[in-house]
């Protein structure tokens, strides 16, 4: 069963519901696809065992060939070639802004003199290892890239089905989080009561209701604020999973990378009961 | 004109709570919520929207079965996953390469063009208001924030505003960068967790890969002071000014649930503080 944890809103709880949700079950393999800003490592410490650079396919332009007839320029989506016509200064020439790429093909396979071949470019790392009997995977983005949902789909590339995944997801509503959650059964939204949560919450839902993934809701913080997000869920008929009050006890569990269950194992059944509720509904 | 734009790396720092405060600090100003897959702004500055905008950008394929011969080339070279076995096309995973397209023997496939979102010119009573909505699971965030940061740059330029504003969106990839680009001042907002020193490091470093000045502001900082004296030792250490600390203060989720700015509705101290910090960022 693969469950991703996701909310819209930054800093709702997301990494806190991911990672001791993982510590609450047994026979995890936990995914960390915020590849901007990873930081389930900081509560599960893991030792990791493996890396691996993960790149694109970027084209590469044999000079030699080339005659410079502008058909890469004209299929490629994303302006990332140009042409410089041949003239006066010469047979011309063409120009690739690997930064635009996104790894599709089209200039490679449709240049009709065969002169581009596609070159790996680094976008960042996967690294893999062990955390407290869990396998544990993560990308990082390399500092400067823009492009993170192909890091994300070589990290969803190791999923391991016989086990339970927990996703931990990026925030926001665009292609980084519809590339981390595409694969899920099911999406925990963590949200917290108040206006922005609200707001960002309902569109988190429509991007779940149009990729047709199940979810439910977390409500973290859930005395600090309104009962919308409440009243919105009943309306629209989504389940509260769990509410978690604010406790500034766990607050500064978290400021120190501490997961909630390591000194609260009360939790470690809210948790379980959690999970199982989801397990009902797929 | 000076273009300041917030941003944090880790989501929910506080970057728009304290955009919204400057909001209201700033004389002669333009507003912007470059957050748009989930902007927030509009929620504190109630914007009546003058002006609406069509953002169209990138396309998705369309498969005709009616002319389709199913040979199936188009499945087998889509790097996105985008066609089933079936061909049926997924909007969803579609980046809109074209590539089917162009390969497709019956010429069954057309690109059509995305509505990918919208972009407003708004007013609000703090002054003008540039944000925008991104489709539901669409793409080209970055180009979309690219637009409105060309908009409000533009119109602060012609209208001699001295300041443009920016709510910058969590992260480090394509909306961040597109955030980033050509400001005079990139404010990252963090708070004394290890989650948020370590992402605040992160987009401080994408910040001088593009050469763009940083200060740091600390929100929460008596939450955990001990990492709080990290921050400003890291900080130190990096040569980066910390323009400002904010206290944990449960009056700031309260002025939030009543839709008004921090400066207009949290607790004294609170108000100071912003108060101070935009007095360091504005000079």
């Amino acid at each position: 069963m693969i469950i991703s944890v996701a909310s819209g809103k930054g800093g709702t709880g997301k990494t806190t519901i991911a990672v001791n949700l993982a510590l609450s079950l047994s026979n995890v393999q936990f995914l960390d696809c915020d590849v901007e800003e990873p930081n389930a490592h900081i509560f599960l410490k893991p030792e990791i065992r493996e890396k691996f650079l993960a790149f694109i396919p970027v084209p590469e332009v044999d000079e030699a060939k080339c005659n410079a007839c502008g058909k890469c320029r004209e299929v490629c989506a994303y302006h990332a070639i140009a042409v410089i016509p041949p003239g006066d200064s010469g047979k011309g020439s063409v120009l690739v802004f690997p930064h635009l790429c996104h790894g599709c093909g089209a200039c490679s396979l449709l240049c009709p003199q065969k002169a581009i071949k596609e070159v790996n470019k680094e976008i960042g790392v996967v690294e893999i290892g062990q955390a407290r009997g869990m396998q544990f995977i993560h990308g990082k983005l390399n500092v400067g890239e823009i492009m993170s949902p192909p890091l994300i789909r070589q990290v969803e590339d190791r999923i391991d089905s016989d086990k339970t995944v927990i996703i931990d997801a990026p925030p926001g509503t665009s292609c980084p989080v519809i590339a981390a959650v595409k694969k899920s059964d099911y999406c925990i939204l963590v949200t917290e009561p108040t206006p922005f949560g609200l707001n960002d919450l309902v569109l988190a839902v429509e991007v779940l209701r149009k990729m047709k993934i199940l979810f439910g809701v977390v409500i973290n913080r859930s005395d600090i604020g309104d009962d919308k997000v409440e009243r919105f869920c009943q309306d629209n008929k989504i389940p509260i999973l769990m509410r978690i009050p604010f406790d500034k006890e766990i607050a500064l569990l978290y400021s120190r990378g501490i997961p909630i269950v390591q000194e609260k194992t009360e939790y470690k059944d809210r948790f379980r009961n959690m999970f199982n509720k989801i397990k009902e509904r797929l | 004109m000076k273009q300041i734009v917030v941003i944090s790396g880790k989501g929910g720092t506080g970057k728009t709570i304290l955009t919204a405060s400057f909001a209201v600090l700033a004389n002669n100003k333009i507003m912007v919520d470059c957050d748009v897959d989930a902007a927030d702004l509009h929620l504190l500055l109630h914007p009546h929207i003058r002006e609406r905008h069509e953002f169209r950008s990138g396309k998705t394929a369309r498969l005709d079965k009616k002319i389709c011969n199913r040979c199936g080339k188009c499945i087998v070279l889509c790097r996105f996953g985008a066609i089933s076995d079936d061909l049926t096309i997924d909007p969803i995973s579609c980046e809109g390469c074209g590539l089917c397209s162009h390969v497709c023997p019956s010429g069954a496939i057309t690109m059509e063009e995305n509505i990918a979102g919208e972009w407003f010119i708004s007013d609000t009573k703090y002054g003008p208001f540039i944000h925008a909505k991104l489709g539901i699971a669409e793409e080209n965030s970055g180009k979309l924030v690219a637009k409105i940061r060309q908009v409000s740059k533009d119109m602060a330029e012609k209208g001699r505003f001295d300041y443009v504003i920016v709510d910058g969106p969590p992260g480090i990839g394509c909306p961040v960068i597109a955030s980033l680009s050509g400001v005079d001042c990139a404010l990252v907002v963090t708070e004394p967790t290890l989650s948020g020193l370590h992402d605040a490091r992160r987009v401080i470093e994408v910040c001088a890969y593009f050469k763009v000045p940083v200060k740091m502001v600390i929100n929460k900082y008596d939450l955990n002071i001990d990492i709080s004296k990290e921050i400003e030792a890291y900080s130190q250490s990096a040569n980066i000014e910390v323009a400002g600390k904010i206290r944990f203060d449960s009056s700031i989720p309260k002025t939030l649930v009543k839709g008004i700015t921090a400066v207009e509705g949290a607790s004294e101290a609170v108000i100071r503080e912003i108060k101070d910090i935009w007095k360091k960022i504005s000079i």
